[in-house]
């Protein structure tokens, strides 16, 4: 088990360096002069310019300028804002709760709705309940989920009036920020229903982002149940004389997760990217929207930093997915 | 009463190209205690008989029969869930691949009190000590120490092995045992049958053994079965079929044994049994058959004293 | 070796009436699923709209009827069937714009898969035939290009590049690049250890028409399936883009943008959103029910009988 993680580990270091080598050089490949571009400093004397030079360290060889940014990167140096002037790592973190309780509940969303959907429409192949449960999550997979969100905002927020339109609280709520996620902090907080309110923000929001994930989950689950169904093992369970329940919940599940278990990691990255078109729609105050903010203002150091940060996340996020992978599947845990 | 009453057993798949009969008006009878070899090719139907009468088959499966009786019970009348309470308990089976009968995620001690904590109730943990015995029983050696064992970790022989044990825990009054030994090594299959045999006399269960091997048979089984394309082509005591085979496909079963064989050839059949596109008129067999005649080729023969031929061949000493 | 030393006349008819048995086998498999046959119709129906938008359209895309700004669609109240989708805030026809709109998007989708495969599937093939250090890079950087989400890498590059439809087309298929890379690589190493290749190898076949005569066509089937998916998201992710205002810029009539530009109206005039959302999701939709058939047909494993 330690072995196999460890390996999951060791090829991830790579692509870490690959990640810092694209984030590097996303600064490089800026066109124009570095000092007008990244100080913003315009029409400066010659020795201005030099200086500036030496202090962004654009002066020194190419490698050496990447030796100084893997240094800084690994000391949790990630660089300043150019717009707010605050360091990077900071906005990143202090953004990123409202991010991750957004992505949890979609894809806690996707999985509670999946992967029932993927076992019906397994146990019942063929029939109408199959049919429609795989031609709706086709439609899911298909859909543009910027104007799923719109359309989902007119209907429920305008027509029926029942979510709100943006945002993660309503503002008649005083609600201190200690771990960030507002579902915890709410509860934590003696604002009488600001819990109901959060969770009332957090519907809409988490239902745009999780369907595509859902649609996936959904068909993997009925692709994977499909294949173990009818492996012996399944037929030894029936011979047994065990439920049918039984039969499909324990034995031909328990098989069936493995394969799913590696497609729900594969939807975290899907689930970030969706976060950026989800979170503009909904004003969220996420990383997503955080990202396009800064793509917009030319905050250069903000997107060299956010990538940085973002692939290592979806890369830790992986590794996480490896471990439970590991704990499910005995061919690796033994 | 016998303990197993089959009559007229036939199991139709539906496919995309028609209706496949993959048994045909099957007959079976079995005492308790007694041990019945079903042999055939591949592709004859013997497997797919025995998972009617436990129920496995898939739902493209259409049974039918005239009599399906187990221990007095209507097995086709019967509800699925007082179908299980008797499937696994006192009908069990044993399948030909044990490395991936076995379920890969669940520990060997898991799966065998499972059965036990099925049928007889309680927690999977009250049966520890009856999940050890059986283990042992079955001859696996530091029986306690391999109930936390995987499939994966045990070889062929021993998921074989803990297969047995799972399907004899709760005692059954019957034990089908499909191809039990085919996947494995020669050293192995020997072990394996004995182990069956020895434990079908301990617990004074019925077996039917299915296999396509006349050796296992000769050392093995009361009574013999012969399937043919999904028919029962002849079916007899152990001693007078190989003395005396009656039916022209038994005696070029018994013919391709390598004790026959002739030189370095063995004596194999010509051509293989016919599918579902390729069924012959009249006799099943007749386009294989050395005896055959005019009248094989027209009319699909009849059973008569348990053979299914129009010329049966003679018994020992008649000239016909 | 008796096979690679054939007269070539019998072997080309023969592999000429191959390929019209595989062809035929093909479109057995796929016709016999009625939805993947019903996606290949629509979106031949897109691809003629999208042709022929200069004839099929009622009014110029960009023509702007001032005074019919926010008509809604003819079956509303208040509808015309001049515009019969309606108009949006500057009095455009909003069903001219959506089927001008087509164009740019199965153009962009086009043009993305054409890219990325080509340099994907060439990259693949260098990979797992030449092995060694070349395949390690190779696939080192394609693990870099995969550990960033697909829409942020874009929007990284264009970001770099600036905003703009062939930017949006470049930075998407990057990102759709690995993945073409790994199957072609795969397949590849697959088909290296294959007799055939061997046999053509010791005929004294060189590595590039090893590569693309010899290697290529026999693991097409997998490249041509995820082409299609590809074809579908990237239609997807031009119209997102789009949509963030980093690719097709107004007044290009691009799906995404015109949801865009007419955000604002959403509550007001909300068929300006709803119809260039739908028509994304049908074309999306036809794309993806025909890539399901295509892999149920070109992909033997999952054949059934």
């Amino acid at each position: 088990m330690f072995k196999f993680l460890f390996k999951r580990l060791l090829v991830l270091v790579p692509v870490f360096f690959g990640v810092t080598l694209v984030a590097f050089g996303f600064i490089r490949a800026l066109p124009g002069d570095p000092v007008e571009v990244l100080a913003g400093e315009r029409g400066v004397t010659p020795e201005r310019h030099a200086e500036l030079m030496a202090q962004l360290g654009f002066d020194k060889p190419m490698w050496q300028q990447y030796l100084s940014y893997v240094g800084d990167v690994l000391q949790g140096d990630l660089g300043t804002s150019l717009i707010t002037n605050r360091p990077v790592v900071e906005e990143f973190f202090e953004l990123f709760p409202a991010t991750a309780e957004l992505g949890l509940c979609a894809i806690l969303f996707a999985i509670l709705l999946g992967i029932p959907a993927g076992i019906i429409a397994a146990v019942k192949r063929g029939s109408f309940v199959d049919q429609g449960i795989m031609s709706l999550s086709l439609v899911g997979y298909s859909m543009p989920i910027f104007w799923w969100g719109l359309l989902l905002i007119i209907l429920f927020s305008n027509t029926l009036n029942l979510t709100p339109v943006s945002g993660r609280l309503s503002f008649l709520f005083d609600v201190e920020p200690v771990t960030g996620f507002m579902l915890v902090d709410t509860l934590l907080s003696d604002e009488e229903g600001s819990f109901w309110n959060a969770l009332h923000h957090l519907v809409l929001p988490s239902v745009v982002l999780g369907t595509i994930p859902l649609a996936v989950i959904a068909r993997q689950t009925r692709s994977a149940m499909l294949e173990v169904l009818s492996e012996d093992y399944v037929r030894t369970a029936k011979a047994k004389g065990l439920s049918p329940v039984r039969v499909i919940a324990v034995h031909a599940l328990r098989n069936a997760m493995i394969t799913v278990i590696t497609v729900i990691g594969l939807q975290v990255a899907v689930l970030l990217a969706g976060a950026i078109l989800t979170e503009t729609i909904f004003g969220w105050p996420g990383i997503g929207k955080w990202i396009i903010f800064s793509v917009f203002s030319r905050d250069y150091f903000a997107v060299q930093g956010g990538l940085l940060l973002i692939a290592v996340s979806v890369m830790a996020v992986n590794l996480i997915v490896d471990l439970l992978y590991g704990l499910i599947n005995p061919r690796i845990l033994h | 009463m016998a303990l197993l009453d089959i009559c007229n057993l036939s199991v139709e798949f539906a496919t995309a190209h028609g209706a496949l009969k993959a048994v045909d008006g099957v007959d079976l009878k079995l005492d308790e205690g007694e041990i019945v070899a079903i042999v055939g090719e591949s592709g004859s139907g013997k497997s797919v008989a025995m998972l009617a009468l436990m129920g496995l088959l898939p739902w493209t499966a259409k049974v039918t029969a005239d009599r399906m009786l187990f221990d007095g019970q209507d097995l086709l009348t019967m509800s699925a869930k007082q179908r299980r309470k008797i499937i696994g308990k006192d009908i069990s089976m044993i399948f030909q691949e044990p490395m991936t009968s076995l379920n890969p995620c669940f520990s060997v001690g898991h799966q065998i009190s499972e059965v036990l904590a099925q049928h007889f109730g309680g927690s999977r943990r009250s049966h520890k000590a009856r999940t050890i015995e059986l283990l042992q029983q079955v001859g696996i050696p530091a029986a306690e120490t391999r109930l936390k064992a995987y499939p994966h970790q045990l070889s062929g022989g021993m998921c074989q092995r803990v297969m047995i044990a799972m399907m004899i825990a709760c005692q059954p009054k019957l034990l089908i045992a499909d191809e039990p030994t085919t996947a494995l090594d020669v050293t192995i299959q020997a072990q394996i049958l004995e182990l069956l045999v020895e434990l079908q006399q301990a617990n004074g269960m019925a077996l039917v053994l299915i296999t396509h091997d006349m050796a296992v048979v000769a050392e093995t089984a009361d009574r013999v079965v012969v399937q043919y394309a999904g028919q029962q082509v002849e079916q007899r005591a152990v001693k007078d079929l190989f003395e005396n085979p009656r039916h022209p496909y038994t005696q070029a079963l018994l013919r391709a044994l390598p004790e026959h064989s002739q030189g370095e050839l063995l004596n194999a059949i010509p051509g293989v049994v016919p599918g579902q596109l390729d069924r012959p008129v009249g006799c099943l067999f007749n386009p294989r058959c050395e005896h055959v005649q005019e009248h094989c080729r027209q009319t699909p023969p009849t059973r008569n004293e348990d053979i299914l031929c129009h010329y049966p061949l003679p018994l020992a000493g008649q000239k016909p | 070796m008796t096979t690679t030393t054939a007269t070539p006349s019998p072997a080309a008819t023969t592999s000429q009436s191959v390929r019209q048995q595989q062809w035929r086998e093909f479109w057995f498999y796929f016709s016999a699923s009625k939805t993947a046959v019903a996606g290949l119709v629509f979106l031949i129906g897109v691809i003629l709209v999208a042709l022929f938008a200069d004839f099929i359209s009622p009014h110029l895309p960009a023509e702007q009827y001032r005074e019919f700004a926010e008509i809604p669609p003819a079956w509303m109240e208040g509808g015309q069937m001049r515009f019969f989708l309606g108009t949006d805030y500057a009095g455009r026809d909003m069903l001219s714009r959506i089927i001008h709109g087509a164009r740019l998007s199965l153009l962009a989708g086009c043009i993305v898969v054409l890219l990325s495969a080509s340099i994907g599937i060439f990259l693949g093939l260098v990979a797992g035939f030449k092995g060694g250090w070349v395949e390690t890079i190779i696939m080192r950087v394609m693990d870099t290009i995969m550990a960033v989400p697909g829409l942020l890498m874009a929007l990284v590059l264009v970001a770099l590049l600036g905003p703009g439809l062939l930017n949006a087309m470049v930075a998407i298929a990057i990102t759709y690049t690995p993945s073409f890379v790994r199957l072609a690589r795969a397949s590849t190493i697959n088909e290296m250890n294959r007799d055939y290749v061997t046999a053509s190898r010791v005929a004294g076949a060189g590595p590039l028409r090893l590569m693309f005569i010899s290697i290529l066509p026999n693991c097409m089937a997998p490249l041509i399936v995820q082409g299609t998916l590809s074809f579908s998201t990237a239609i997807l992710d031009t119209a997102a883009l789009g949509f963030l205002g980093m690719g097709a810029q107004a007044p290009l009539p691009e799906w995404g943008t015109l949801i865009a530009e007419n955000r604002d109206l959403m509550l007001s005039a909300p068929w300006t959103v709803t119809f260039p959302g739908i028509a994304i999701l049908l074309a999306v939709l036809a794309i993806n029910l025909m890539g399901d058939g295509l892999r149920d047909a070109l992909d033997p494993k999952l054949k059934r009988s």
